[in-house]
């Protein structure tokens, strides 16, 4: 919930006031509160690195700019990305790009992998996963989370490798 | 379905054979590695179906490999509360793939697979949480047989892996190496001595983070802290495990200093309390957990003193992991134990292993 006052930051007070026999009730921000002079001791979240940065992002209304509004492979929004923390598969490393190495930078003071490089196997080596029921996997969390765009793709992909989607 | 402990190698137990370095300081080592399997959303986001795929691909995969050929597997999805609480207990499970977090349940296709010197869980927050855990104060060893483990396994399942940031896993604190190497550390002389604020506050600002008995989100019970690295990308798995095996020897010798100064300031108020610790542990007929950590702890203080003698530090690690709960129901033949019922099995197990059988009678 928004700050009534400010109508920018999350309101974490919630003030009751009993003027004229008449309860109100007023859901500020912690700036706000303590300007109309209400002495506040919110309780605060034991602060890392995470907790802060998912608080300043979800300030932000939209995606950060420059990322994309949701993941092309797995549906994640960025929102899912900035309310849980986490990430929704490896593609969403490329559609919330710049959120996530603002994210990195902080947790780790580094963007740069500099330990173990790894070169995936030869695709003959790797067993087939079954890339129908992939698709249709996809193609359900799409619906589900009513990304009808998505869905649409997936559905004439998997037409496109004969299966009814 | 029930589950057959002794189908694990050791039982699942061998890390507490008190057999590495510094064993009466450090109970155990261990290494994880994050990985995720290339072509499927993460383990939360994930459909039912999804995870039992990436369980069948590694499972085939890994059955042709010389560490993992003859490895148990167990499906935590089809074990018992109690049971997963029992993989849990004896460390071989985090608390989330045994679904004992309130947030979620246990996940379809949840599994562990207890290979020779490593194993996996499979569909816990990533995809594949390689691990190995050794007695003691042993890094390089169980580093060693993770990567072994992990560079196998790669080879024959493709891992999300990103030019510029690394394996990638669902949380991005774990990207890069997707390492977290930790020491399990028994500091009651920091305790005592009230230094421990500030040695653990000095590890924070080292890069280091701590945590209790069970990891991560658990409080710290019977002085013991789990002590590992907290970032893990922008530096090499060599780099991270070398300052975090500086650190924690760091530690063991502040926690030795303490001791000494105990011994010398305090020694006979220390003597007294430890003796009373082993005195109750030996006739108690009733024990709750968090007592009988507390005693313990002043036990294992003790025989590092050598105070006490006739108690090795393997039966002291043995009396860690079968006095919690959900070992108690199942030595006792239980579903589960009310309360009541489990402090007096635990003071029963208790006196059955401290004293030599003395005073076991009743």
């Amino acid at each position: 919930m928004l700050c009534e006052h400010c109508k920018e930051r999350d309101a974490v007070v919630n003030l009751t006031k009993i003027k004229d026999n008449a309860v109100t009730h007023q859901h500020l921000c912690e700036r706000c509160a303590a300007e109309q002079g209400v002495e506040t001791s919110v309780a605060q979240p034991k602060t890392s690195a995470l907790t802060d940065f998912l608080q300043a992002v979800n300030q932000q209304a939209v995606a950060a700019p420059g990322d994309q509004a949701a993941c092309h492979f797995c549906g994640a929004t960025a929102r899912d990305f900035r309310q849980s923390g986490r990430v929704g598969c490896a593609r969403c490393y490329g559609a919330f790009e710049r959120s996530l190495r603002e994210l990195l930078r902080r947790l780790h003071n580094a963007t740069r992998h500099t330990g173990r490089r790894y070169v995936p196997p030869a695709p003959e080596l790797v067993e087939s996963a079954g890339q129908v029921d992939q698709l249709r996997d996809r193609l359900q969390r799409a619906i589900e989370a009513e990304q009808f765009e998505l869905a649409a793709e997936l559905r004439d992909r998997l037409r496109a490798v004969g299966a009814q989607g | 379905m029930s589950v057959d402990l002794s189908l694990l190698p050791d039982g699942g137990v061998g890390w507490l054979d008190a057999s590495g370095e510094h064993a009466d300081v450090v109970l155990s080592t261990r290494v994880r590695l994050a990985r995720n399997v290339e072509g499927y959303a993460f383990t939360p986001r994930a459909r039912d179906g999804e995870r039992l795929r990436v369980l069948a691909q590694v499972r085939e995969a890994a059955e042709r490999l010389p560490g993992m050929r003859g490895a148990a597997w167990l499906r935590l999805d089809e074990l018992a509360t109690n049971d997963r609480r029992l993989l849990h207990e004896r460390h071989l499970v985090s608390r989330e793939l045994a679904g004992l977090e309130t947030t979620h349940g246990v996940r379809t296709g949840a599994a562990l697979g207890v290979g020779e010197r490593a194993g996996v869980m499979v569909n816990e927050e990533d995809h594949l949480r390689l691990q190995a855990l050794r007695s003691g104060f042993e890094l390089q060893a169980a580093f060693e047989s993770a990567m072994a483990l992990d560079e196998a396994l790669g080879a024959r399942v493709p891992y999300a892996y990103h030019r510029e940031f690394g394996f990638l896993t669902a949380c991005p604190t774990n990207t890069g190496t997707g390492m977290r190497a930790s020491v399990l550390i028994h500091l009651p002389g920091l305790v005592l001595t009230k230094e421990i604020q500030k040695v653990l506050g000095g590890l924070q600002q080292m890069g280091l983070t701590y945590r209790g008995l069970y990891g991560e989100g658990s409080e710290v019970v019977g002085n013991f802290f789990q002590i590992s690295n907290q970032t893990t990308l922008g530096k090499t798995e060599e780099e991270l495990l070398d300052h975090l095996g500086r650190m924690v020897r760091r530690v063991i010798d502040r926690e030795e200093e303490a001791r000494r100064v105990l011994l010398r300031d305090a020694g006979m108020v220390l003597e007294d309390k430890l003796w009373r610790a082993y005195g109750t542990l030996r006739y108690a007929r009733s024990l709750s957990f968090d007592e009988a950590m507390n005693y313990l702890s002043g036990v294992r203080l003790a025989v590092g003193l050598k105070l006490i003698r006739d108690l090795s530090v393997y039966t002291l690690n043995k009396l860690l992991i079968f006095c919690q709960p959900a070992h108690l129901a199942h030595a006792e033949g239980a579903r589960s134990l009310t309360e009541s019922e489990a402090n007096i099995a635990r003071a029963r197990y208790v006196r059955s292993l401290v004293g030599g059988g003395a005073g076991s009678a009743g």
